[in-house]
């Protein structure tokens, strides 16, 4: 676990991208981990059904923080039909390895939230897809 | 400074070292599946079992397992006397009668007993019940309940900025207050509740008060009458004893009056088709089959710390909770920040911090893969961290087989993360 905190993550954690609110989002959502309380708050905004901007908010330990940081970097320009689909490998992908079970919801939040504001209800834990 | 406690055993134990305590407890041996030593700091949540508890359950079901109280053959007589013995060992472990402890299964379950089968009865509207800023989820949501079906109001002690408890608005808070519920020890930053000022207050004004004890009995000497509450309620699985098993002490006026909370067998005296006369208290708020394996090993845990002897347990715990201060306040200028009372004669066992801009979670991991074991989080605490400005706490807690060499390990621990964070 101690190999999960790299120097990229902290840097995430530390200075996230795209933090803040949108103006006028045209979709949001947000979401809480139970277990910890962590939170995070995605809006979107959207263009022709495709993201032309987003932003996050929230507070958390640093794998939800860096994690829905380094995800919502990749994400611009996709269609929301796609973004319905994203798996957990999109988180994955980024934070690559160490994540321990117990903390994996907290690197599934802000997926889970932001798949929540393209289909417009709670999505399912894209862990437990 | 790192002179090695003893643990004044009575002559029958002959003088027991820490090493021999720790050697009583079969998982502090195993180590982490990373072959770290398993540094336990949670006990606040729940303690770890000396071998003795254990084997009393084994022995149970291997040896005389049997339903209690009706039985007429041979293995259902030990199991009844074993429970009700179980029964004796908790009441004089709390300097209570025999009938005044009711088996429930944990300090929430006796909470809620008092809180429908007393409070249903007596909490009428407009009356206040009063509770403090520091009550554990358990001893806050079912009075909220009850205020809810009963038109009661709220009221709440407060607390200053180390959880300490203040006292001066206490007779203008308790007029009109019929009900009064403070935990003895807070489990998020250990504040010991000055009950001698509370309980003979609250009395003279007329309310009934609970203590919630569940991280009280476990801690300190305890003698209910003597502290005078009406009602005690604590859990075994944090001091020493199996999970789902736990005490409601109350006087024996008050559960005499009180109707039952669960209904079914066990509780009754006589039953018809249309009504039914109930048992005499601790029975009547038995209903079913008893947690009776858990009883009875229950019973020998406070064999156990009664052995130990309980003002060597608060010293202990006073002793390591005040070098914990001491060796973690070295941390303070790279930011740790430790809430909380900074006097160990007001605190028990139970250190509450944040480190830098470390989030507990993560410093929980961090110390995880060191073997170390500590809470974070809000510690079923929600109101007081929201009002204390913090979202989140990691929090150490110590028992009778925790020593310096722990705290140690938490020190080092805390280092690691340090490093891991470039702080
Ligand atoms: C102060 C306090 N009250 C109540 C409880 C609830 O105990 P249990 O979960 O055993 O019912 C706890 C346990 O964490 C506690 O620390």
């Amino acid at each position: 676990m101690d190999d999960f905190y790299r120097d990229y993550i902290l840097d995430h954690y530390r200075s996230p991208r795209n933090f803040g609110t949108l103006e006028q989002p045209d979709v949001a959502a947000e979401d809480v981990n139970p277990l910890c309380g962590d939170q995070i708050r995605v809006e979107l905004k959207l263009d022709d059904g495709k993201i032309s901007d987003v932003r996050f908010s929230g507070k958390g330990c640093a794998i939800s923080q860096a994690s829905t940081s380094m995800l919502l970097e990749t994400v611009k320009g996709m269609k929301l039909t796609d973004v319905a689909q994203l798996p957990k490998d999109a988180v994955l992908e980024n934070v690559g390895i160490g994540i321990s079970p117990t903390r994996m919801k907290c690197a599934m939040l802000g997926l889970r939230v932001l798949k929540s504001a393209a289909i417009g209800k709670l999505a399912d834990w894209p862990d437990e897809e | 400074m790192t002179q090695t406690l003893r643990a004044p055993f009575d002559s029958a134990h002959g003088d027991k070292s820490m090493e021999r305590i720790i050697a009583d407890f079969p998982i502090l041996a195993r180590p982490t599946s990373r072959g770290k030593r398993l540094v336990y700091l949670d006990s606040a949540a729940t303690s770890q079992k000396p071998r003795a508890v254990i084997q009393a359950l084994v022995d149970y079901y291997e040896q005389y397992n049997a339903n209690i109280h009706r039985g007429v053959y041979e293995i259902a007589q030990r199991a009844t006397d074993e429970y009700e013995h179980a029964r004796v060992k908790l009441a004089r472990f709390i300097g209570a009668q025999t009938s005044e402890v009711v088996w429930v299964r944990n300090t929430t379950e006796a909470i809620n007993l008092v809180a429908y089968s007393w409070g249903d009865h007596n909490i009428t509207a407009g009356d206040a019940i009063l509770l403090t800023e520091l009550e554990h989820h358990s001893d806050l949501v079912p009075w909220q309940l009850l205020a809810q079906r009963t038109g009661a109001q709220l009221r709440f002690i407060p607390v200053d900025a180390r959880g300490i408890h203040i006292l001066d608005d206490l007779d203008r808070l308790l007029d009109g207050c019929k009900f009064v519920a403070v935990s003895h020890v807070s489990n998020t930053l250990g504040t010991i509740a000055p009950l001698e000022t509370i309980i003979p207050r609250a009395h003279a004004a007329g309310a009934v008060v609970l203590v919630d004890g569940a991280q009280g009995a476990p801690h300190l000497p305890l003698d209910v009458k003597a502290l005078d509450a009406d009602f005690y309620a604590f859990s075994g699985h944090k001091m020493l004893g199996p999970t789902g098993i736990g005490c409601l002490y109350g006087k024996r006026a008050l559960l005499e009056a009180m109707p039952p909370f669960l209904s079914g067998g066990d509780m009754i005296r006589k039953v018809e088709y249309t009504r039914t006369t109930f048992n005499d208290p601790p029975r009547r708020f038995e209903a079913g089959t008893s947690n009776i394996a858990d009883s009875i090993a229950f019973g020998v845990a406070a064999d156990y710390l009664t052995a130990l002897g309980m003002p060597w347990v608060r010293e202990h715990e006073r002793a390591l909770t005040g070098y914990a201060l001491e060796r973690l306040a070295a941390l303070e200028p790279r930011g740790l920040a430790i809430y909380g009372p900074r006097d160990p004669q007001r605190s028990s066992g139970v250190i509450s911090f944040n480190f830098a801009d470390i989030h507990p979670h993560d410093l929980a991991s961090i110390l995880d893969t060191e073997g170390i074991c500590i809470r974070a989080g809000h510690h079923c605490t929600m109101p007081l961290m929201e009002k204390s400005g913090w979202s989140a706490t990691a929090r150490a807690s110590f028992y009778i087989y925790n020593t310096e060499a722990d705290v140690d390990a938490l020190y080092e621990g805390l280092e690691k993360a340090a490093r891991v964070f470039h702080i």
